[in-house]
Order: structure tokens, then sequence, then C-alpha cells
């Protein structure tokens, strides 16, 4: 194929430019964490003095969405998997519906859920109080993102001609859908399951809405570090959240690969 | 064969039933019912669709979300088709750094934003420098385009390269064989071979770009996007029925969007972050 210069080289610019845009700030963002003075340079010297002044005024914040997003995957996976499993079996109007609806979450904006999860549940003191509110909402939130995860694999595989297989073998319906179905599901169960956990840690919207001051999650402290703390300190807490964040979404990648794979074998 | 008990199927759907019911279905109703409570009753979807101040934010709203679902298309495209066509050292780099924003939350690409255009940025101190002239744009709406641009790409970028993967090459070839220039190649057989996933990921960023939160509440409180205005409803004037009904109207404007997108896609559509 021939090349053309300039169709080349205006693509070129505009992929580049857009890397720089996305990748500049987040490395001023690091920089800025592990430097003593942002404002004098990276000459004034390399900290971790920031790192840890973070985890003193925000471990509490860390630890609240590590609760919460591996708390959200176990609701997800104990409704979503199950769920995904009665949609595959019963194909239909009925099902495109249900799974029309679940999936309004996405959609709708998350400030709308969390005023109407507040209308309804705002005067239930001790449960408004507790971190299993902003649960509810990470839960609402990420549910649709397993369900369909899980659903797609069940649309590529035979899960029929498996489970009469396994049917006449006399197996119940029950273990067929635990040594049937569920490990053909795996890829898709692991690539929903990495999604959820990463939209959870930092989901913002409706935790906004829903949060206490005694339920702080990352990202609202992250909120509050910017609007009230010295850059390095607000720098250093965003390059927290990239380390946790960047693992799950190599993983998630690679499980998403593999889980679209299945159904090309 | 008759059975008394419920199916298995059935069965399997339950936590989700019971869960949906008592945590989308009826707090759904409820935040409706709220928004008619008032004293103006269901006048008060007149009176707030014809307010000038909620009007004007939600046509602010619809443009910058227009707009940056325009520049994301244009910027994500390219890249994707560049990235698609070309095998290079660094690709899977390049690749990387465009993804990597996909999972930050609003309020983090708002700090993005204020690192690189807000007033200790890096574009005004280079504007110092160079020109001896000011450039903050972060905590206008210029700021906010730019903030859901850095979240939009990503994901227009995925979707759009899934999808040029599996164009056919057979047809380019054909085309340019019968002598079609490079633009007519990507206004009459690319553009529209990749078509469905354009109308998907634009729908989805328009879709994201409406509901946004944290970016706006990061970069200023004066921004008036619509999810500002509610929140400001909610919050400071306590006007809970008026935060209700514009949670509503900005609920069903952005799923019926997403619903004639998938319409027009053939179901292409996929799940928003």
């Amino acid at each position: 194929m021939k090349k053309r210069p300039l169709v080349f080289s205006l693509q070129l610019f505009v992929t580049l430019f857009a890397c720089a845009f996305l990748i500049t700030p987040a490395i001023m963002s690091i920089a800025a964490g592990v430097t003593v003075n942002y404002f004098k340079g990276l000459e004034s010297g390399v900290t971790l003095k920031w790192v840890g002044q973070v985890w003193e005024l925000y471990a509490d914040s860390i630890w609240l969405s590590l609760l919460i997003a591996v708390t959200c995957l176990i609701a997800t996976l104990i409704i979503g998997v199950p769920a995904a499993y009665s949609l595959a079996k019963r194909p239909g109007r009925l099902s495109r519906v249900i799974e029309e609806f679940v999936s309004l979450p996405v959609a709708i904006p998350g400030l709308a859920l969390a005023l109407a999860l507040l209308q309804l549940y705002g005067t239930m003191k001790g449960f408004r109080l507790s971190w299993t509110f902003i649960l509810v909402g990470h839960v609402l939130y990420t549910l649709p993102f397993m369900i369909r995860s899980v659903l797609a694999i069940f649309a590529v595989i035979d899960l029929k001609t498996l489970e009469e297989g396994a049917a006449t073998l006399g197996a119940s319906q029950w273990r067929r859908f635990l040594d049937v179905a569920l490990p053909n599901a795996l890829p898709g169960i692991l690539a929903g399951s990495l999604t959820v956990v990463t939209l959870s840690i930092g989901e913002f919207n409706l935790t906004w809405m829903l949060h206490t001051p005694l339920t702080k999650t990352l990202p609202v402290g992250l909120a509050d570090s910017y609007a009230s703390m010295r850059l390095e300190v607000a720098s250093a807490y965003t390059l927290v959240f990239f380390v946790m964040i960047a693992p799950l979404l190599v993983a998630m990648q690679i499980a998403a690969q593999r889980a679209q794979r299945v159904g090309q074998e | 064969m008759p059975h008394l008990k419920p199916s298995f199927p059935l069965l399997a759907a339950l936590p989700l039933a019971i869960f949906t019911l008592a945590f989308l279905a009826l707090p759904l109703v409820r935040l409706f019912a709220a928004s008619v409570e008032g004293e103006a009753g269901f006048a008060l979807y007149g009176e707030v669709l014809t307010n000038p101040r909620y009007l004007t934010s939600l046509w602010d709203t619809v443009l910058v979300s227009a707009a940056v679902t325009l520049a994301a298309l244009a910027v994500s495209t390219t890249a994707a088709l560049f990235l698609q066509r070309n095998r290079f050292l660094g690709r899977s780099l390049l690749i990387s750094v465009l993804t990597f924003p996909m999972a930050f939350p609003g309020v983090v690409v708002g700090f993005m934003i204020i690192l690189l255009g807000g007033r200790q940025g890096l574009i005004n101190d280079l504007a110092k420098d160079l020109f001896s002239t000011r450039a903050v744009f972060a905590y206008s709406m210029v700021g906010l385009f730019f903030g859901y641009l850095y979240f939009s790409i990503p994901r227009v970028l995925l979707t759009v390269m899934a999808a040029a993967e599996k164009l056919n090459p057979e047809l380019e070839e054909a085309a340019r064989s019968l002598g079609a220039g490079p633009w007519r190649l990507l206004k009459d057989v690319i553009l529209p071979g990749l078509a469905p996933a354009l109308v998907a990921s634009g729908a989805i960023a328009f879709a994201t770009a409406m509901g946004a939160f944290g970016t706006a509440f990061t970069l200023a409180t004066n921004i008036d996007v619509l999810p500002m205005v509610i929140y400001t409803e909610f919050t400071l004037s306590a006007n809970i029925a008026t935060a209700c009904a514009l949670s509503i109207v900005l609920g069903l404007v952005t799923w019926v969007l997403l619903l004639i997108a998938r319409g027009l896609s053939g179901g292409a559509v996929a799940a928003a972050g």
C-alpha cells in the first residue's frame, strides 16, 4: 500500500496530540505528588512526605473504598450471575425489557439515582448513615456491567446443548448451573468482576450525594483534597489512586480480550 | 412435566428482582412522586421547562455535550484508524496512554484540566514565558469541554478500534483501484463501514457528558450545566421538588437518546462507564 505522506502525518499528529493531552497532566500530577515544592519544580527535591500525609489524612477513605469495592463485587456476583443465567435461559421480549430496565443506571445520571435513593431511604437513619447506603448505589450502578459481561458469554457458548448433555447424565438443574454453566461463563465473570471493582473504586457521581462525613470514599476524599489541600497533597492522593487503578485497568483489558475470544474459538 | 416448585431460571432471577424493585423501581417512583408533591403539583414540569435559567442550562449542557461528542469522534476515529493500520515500535504504549483515563472519576479529570489550564497550570506558565500573556481556561465552559473530551477519547477510541478491525479491506482495495483518493475513500467507504460504532460510541460520549457531575464540581461551582443546577437546587436552595423534576427531565432525555442511538446502530450501544 502506498503511503500518502500528508494523510499519514496528519493522522500521526492527531494521535500524538491526543496522547500528549491525556498523559501530560497525569505525569504532572504524579511529579507534583513527590515534589518537595511544586512551584519551585523538581529541583526542590523528591519526597514521599506528601504520600505519607495523604495516608494519615485519608487512609480511612481508601480502606472504605476497598471494602465497598469488594462487597459490591460479592453482591453483583450473587445477584448478577444467576440473573444473567436466567435471562439467557429464557430469551424473549420479557428478558429484553428486564435487561433494559436494570441497565437504566448506566443511562440515568448518577445524581438522579442518588436523589431517588435519598427520597425513599433518606429518613431511615440507620441505613442512610452507614456505608451500606453507598454500597447500594455502587451495586445499582455496576450490576448492569456484570450482567452484560456474563450474558455475552452465555450468548456465544451453546448453553442448551451443554446442559442437555449434562441432563441426560442425570444432573439436576442446580448441578447444571454449578457444574456446566458457571465454569463456561468464567471468562465473562472475570471480565465483569474487574469492571465492577474498577468502577466502584472510581465512582463519584452517586457517592458524593450518598456519603456522610463519616462515610467518605476515595473519590470523595479526592474532591475534598482538590478543594482544600495544597497542590502537592492533592497530587499525592491522585498518585495513590493511579497506583490502585492501573493494575486493575490492565487486568480488565486482558480479561475483556480473553472473554471476547470465547466466541471466536 | 408438571411441577409445583418454581422453575430454576425464575428462582435464579429472584435476587435481581428483589434488589431492582427495592433500589431502582421504588426509588424512581418516589423520585417522581417527590417532584409533584410541591405546591405546583404537575404544573412544576411546565414551570421547569419554561424557566429561562433551567432552559439555558439545559441548552448549555446539550451544546457542550454535542461539541464534545463531535470532537471526541473526530480525534478518536483518526487515532483509531492510524493505530489499527500502522505497526510500529511503541504502538501498544500509545494505545495504553489513550485508554488509561477510562477509569478516572470526573473529579480526577477536573484536576487534570486544572493542572493544564488552571491559574498555575502548564498552559498559563507557557503563555507567560513565551508570549507574556495569560491563558487560563480551566474554570469555565471551555475547561469543562476539555474535561469531557479527556474522558470521552478513551471510550470512543476502544469502540472505533474494535470496529475498524472488522472492516473489509477488499472494499477499500476496490475503491482505490477505481481511483478513489484518500478523502473519497474515507467518506464513501471507511466512515459508512464504521457508522454503527460511531453512532454507538458517540451516544455514550453524549450521555456521559450530559450526566457528568464530578468534573464541573471540581472546576468551578458556577458552571451552570444541568447536573450542577440540580445539585445546587437540592443542597443549597433545598428546592427538592425542582431538583427531582430536573433529574427526571435529564434522565429521560439521556435515556431516550441512548435508545434512539441503539436503534440506529443495530444494538451496538455498549455500556458507559
